[in-house]
């Protein structure tokens, strides 16, 4: 009986993998459900246990069984590690995703697991602290903040109820690493929590997990329950979002934990200091928390060791949009925006030109391949006006069109504004007029859709232009669902000019920028601004770049 | 559904912070939350109805009416729009027969949008009765019309 490996990733699932496990267990195979490795254009990916190790073959069909178990599938790709994709990464945080059965303790155990938390146990609270500090790790969630700091902030506050929460809200578009390391090695994501609640004297923890995951939750709930023993006294918790991408934002998520509407508070007080039910609160987010096992197991030199400038250790890179080789890529800082988009995912999945990568999900900036030459790294981001964020990367095709993606940040920030603050709830919805009086003023810019001679590898959404074409300029004309609910008429009295109204855009944002509590309104200038500096010619415009706000 | 109430806080609690959960509960239980039961609600965890109100129309999960029978959640996020999802949403909506955001008149499939399901290298993608569906294209989106047809 062939023992094989499938994931059981939501992504894996999404491409069939579900199907391929019925069709290999029907065959008499025993099989184990994995989390994903990482590489969707090799799922559903299926490994089969040999005595030379794990093969791999993908993508495989549910049709393709006896193929795979005789080693003639076309698809074969030998040692999964060995491919260039995986050879090259360095996988601190995800190393056991895709490897071990996630829910499977004794798995975990055999592949060092539970080290961290022993070594954490063996030391005294502030020891902790000085190893995470020692090790450089700054917030993963997309601030950056140093999480020693964070921790040490608890740990100084006085004794009694304090809790640890982790951020799963991953609402960022392009991003998914939180999703494959909770699907794919929920006990990490726990150990790191149980080492959080022991450095700092927590009894209780809370993930919050948005309602968009349910895979993720699901495999949480369940890790949770087969753990508990482990990471006692301290004790977890699943707690569901319910679709509000502003519970991402740390404040807001607390309120939500506390039954309320989902808004940000302003700070301080800090939640370390007052956070949820005003106790000091440690709130990471799941990478930040899944990297402290490696931290405390393998020394936080050997974290620190890796990294560019203030950006230590590594950061797990998620390819995304259209991009050829798109995935989960985990390596140190320093590695430049031109490698990950070109080298590592292979540039646009349907073969044409890349023209723009918006890095850090809706807030981020957009970069053209000018910028390419950028290091992964917070402050070279921040300096070229933009942030590395959950480190999701999007790419776009020449196709895009940057005035109607500029319009779509500040329409996203309207629908998901909390409305707590002027700057964001008003801002963002003037912003979508500027964008359509821009839009609607800019000289016809050709459509710029994909041939007939692209890429067989293309995407299947690509290749039904002709009828889907039509409809796309149709609805184009009537505008999304979401502009009944925005306030517009034609404007009278105002200069309508595309130069005046860029300046007000300009103003705007600077306005949304200073002015908002949270990052929902301060950096949806971000993706706006970025989009007119490096895209000039889509809002009809030819000027030079201007400085943008810094 | 106040007895649904009355079981639920009986077992998991009453305080405020329960109230996330027994929402998701109850539309577990009835597809909706209906505006008949804030009372009850507001009672059980000792808030106001205008505190209850309030929390369920602040998140886009809870819905105050029955939804479809069949709900397709498709992705509008940028990772799905690098990927050609505005012309599939276009494309849903009229082989669905419903507009984004709303359900059909006859009730049986609801279009809603997501942001993100965190599938974005493999996009356009959905969730047809929670079951994700990736690389969304014309046969694709024919599958998932036959689907909720039913």
């Amino acid at each position: 009986m062939s023992r094989v490996f499938i994931s059981r990733d939501m992504a894996s699932v999404a491409l069939g993998a579900d199907d391929v496990a019925r069709a290999f267990a029907a065959a008499g195979c025993d099989v184990v459900r994995t989390g994903s490795r990482g590489l969707f254009s090799i799922e559903p990916l299926v490994e089969v246990e040999t005595a030379d190790g794990r093969i791999g073959f993908g993508p495989v069909g549910s049709g393709d069984v006896a193929a795979v178990l005789d080693g003639t599938h076309p698809h074969r790709l030998g040692r999964i590690e060995d491919l260039s994709f995986f050879a090259s990464q360095q996988r601190f945080t995800f190393a056991r995703c895709g490897v071990i059965d996630p829910l499977n303790l004794a798995d975990y155990t055999a592949h060092g697991g539970w080290k961290g938390l022993e070594t954490a146990r063996a030391l005294v609270p502030q020891q902790v602290v000085d190893a995470v500090k020692a090790s450089g790790l700054r917030g993963r969630g997309g601030a950056g903040f140093p999480t020693g700091i964070k921790w040490q902030t608890v740990l100084d506050a006085p004794a009694g109820d304090k809790f640890i929460v982790c951020n799963a809200d991953e609402g960022d578009s392009g991003t998914f690493a939180d999703r494959m390391l909770m699907e794919g090695d929920p006990f990490c994501l726990i150990e790191g929590m149980a080492i959080a609640a022991h450095a700092v004297g927590a009894g209780h923890g809370y993930i919050y997990v948005r309602s968009e995951y349910p895979f993720a939750i699901a495999t949480m709930r369940a890790a949770i329950e087969a753990s508990a023993h482990r990471i006692a006294p301290f004790t977890l918790e699943v707690r569901e979002g319910a679709g509000a991408y502003v519970c991402g934002e740390e404040t807001a998520l607390l309120d939500s934990i506390e039954g309320k509407r989902g808004q940000v508070r302003a700070k301080p007080p800090l939640p370390a200091l007052q956070g949820l039910f005003g106790r000091p609160t440690v709130i990471n987010n799941v990478l930040s928390l899944a990297a402290v096992p490696f931290i405390l197991a393998e020394g936080a030199e050997a974290y620190a060791a890796v990294g560019f400038g203030r950006s230590r250790g590594t950061m797990p890179v998620q390819l995304a949009g259209n991009v050829k080789h798109g995935g989960l890529y985990e390596i140190g800082f320093g590695i430049t925006l031109g490698e990950l988009v070109n080298e590592i995912g292979g540039g646009t999945a349907n073969g044409r030109p890349v023209r723009a990568v918006q890095v850090g999900g809706p807030l981020g900036a957009y970069f053209p391949p000018s910028m390419f030459h950028l290091p992964f790294d917070y402050e070279a981001f921040a300096q070229a006006g933009g942030l590395i964020g959950h480190a999701g990367i999007t790419v776009f095709d020449d196709s895009v069109d940057m005035a109607h993606m500029a319009r779509f940040a500040m329409e996203f920030c309207a629908a998901e504004s909390c409305g707590k603050c002027t700057p964001c709830r008003i801002g963002s919805t003037r912003g979508v007029e500027i964008m359509d009086r821009i839009i609607s003023a800019r000289p016809a810019i050709p459509l710029r859709h994909p041939d007939e001679s692209q890429d067989p590898e293309s995407l299947g959404a690509m290749l039904d232009g002709a009828a889907l074409d039509a409809d796309f300029r149709q609805h184009d004309g009537q505008g999304s669902y979401l502009d009944k609910a925005l306030y517009s008429r034609a404007p009278d009295r105002i200069d309508v000019s595309i130069e005046a109204q860029t300046t007000l855009l300009r103003d705007l944002a600077d306005t949304m920028k200073y002015g908002s509590l949270c990052a929902l309104g301060g950096f949806t200038p971000y993706p706006v601004l970025s989009a007119l500096d490096y895209f000039p010619e889509d809002f009809g415009a030819n000027a030079p770049i201007k400085e943008a706000a810094a | 559904m106040e007895e649904f109430i009355v079981a639920w806080t009986a077992r998991h609690g009453a305080t405020r912070d329960r109230l996330l959960p027994l929402l998701h509960a109850m539309q577990e239980e009835a597809g909706y939350i209906d505006d008949a039961w804030v009372a009850a609600i507001a009672r059980a965890l000792n808030l106001s109805r205008a505190d209850v109100h309030g929390v369920i129309t602040f998140y886009h999960d809870f819905r105050r009416v029955p939804p479809g029978r069949h709900v397709v959640k498709l992705c509008r996020a940028e990772s799905c729009q690098a990927r050609g999802s505005a012309a599939i949403e276009a494309a849903a909506a009229r082989r669905l027969g419903v507009a984004m955001g709303e359900t059909r008149a006859d009730g049986q499939v609801a279009l809603e949008p997501v942001y993100c399901l965190g599938l974005c290298a493999i996009g356009p993608n959905a969730l047809v009765d929670g079951r994700p569906v990736a690389r969304i294209d014309s046969a694709a989106l024919d599958r998932i019309a036959l689907e909720v047809a039913a």
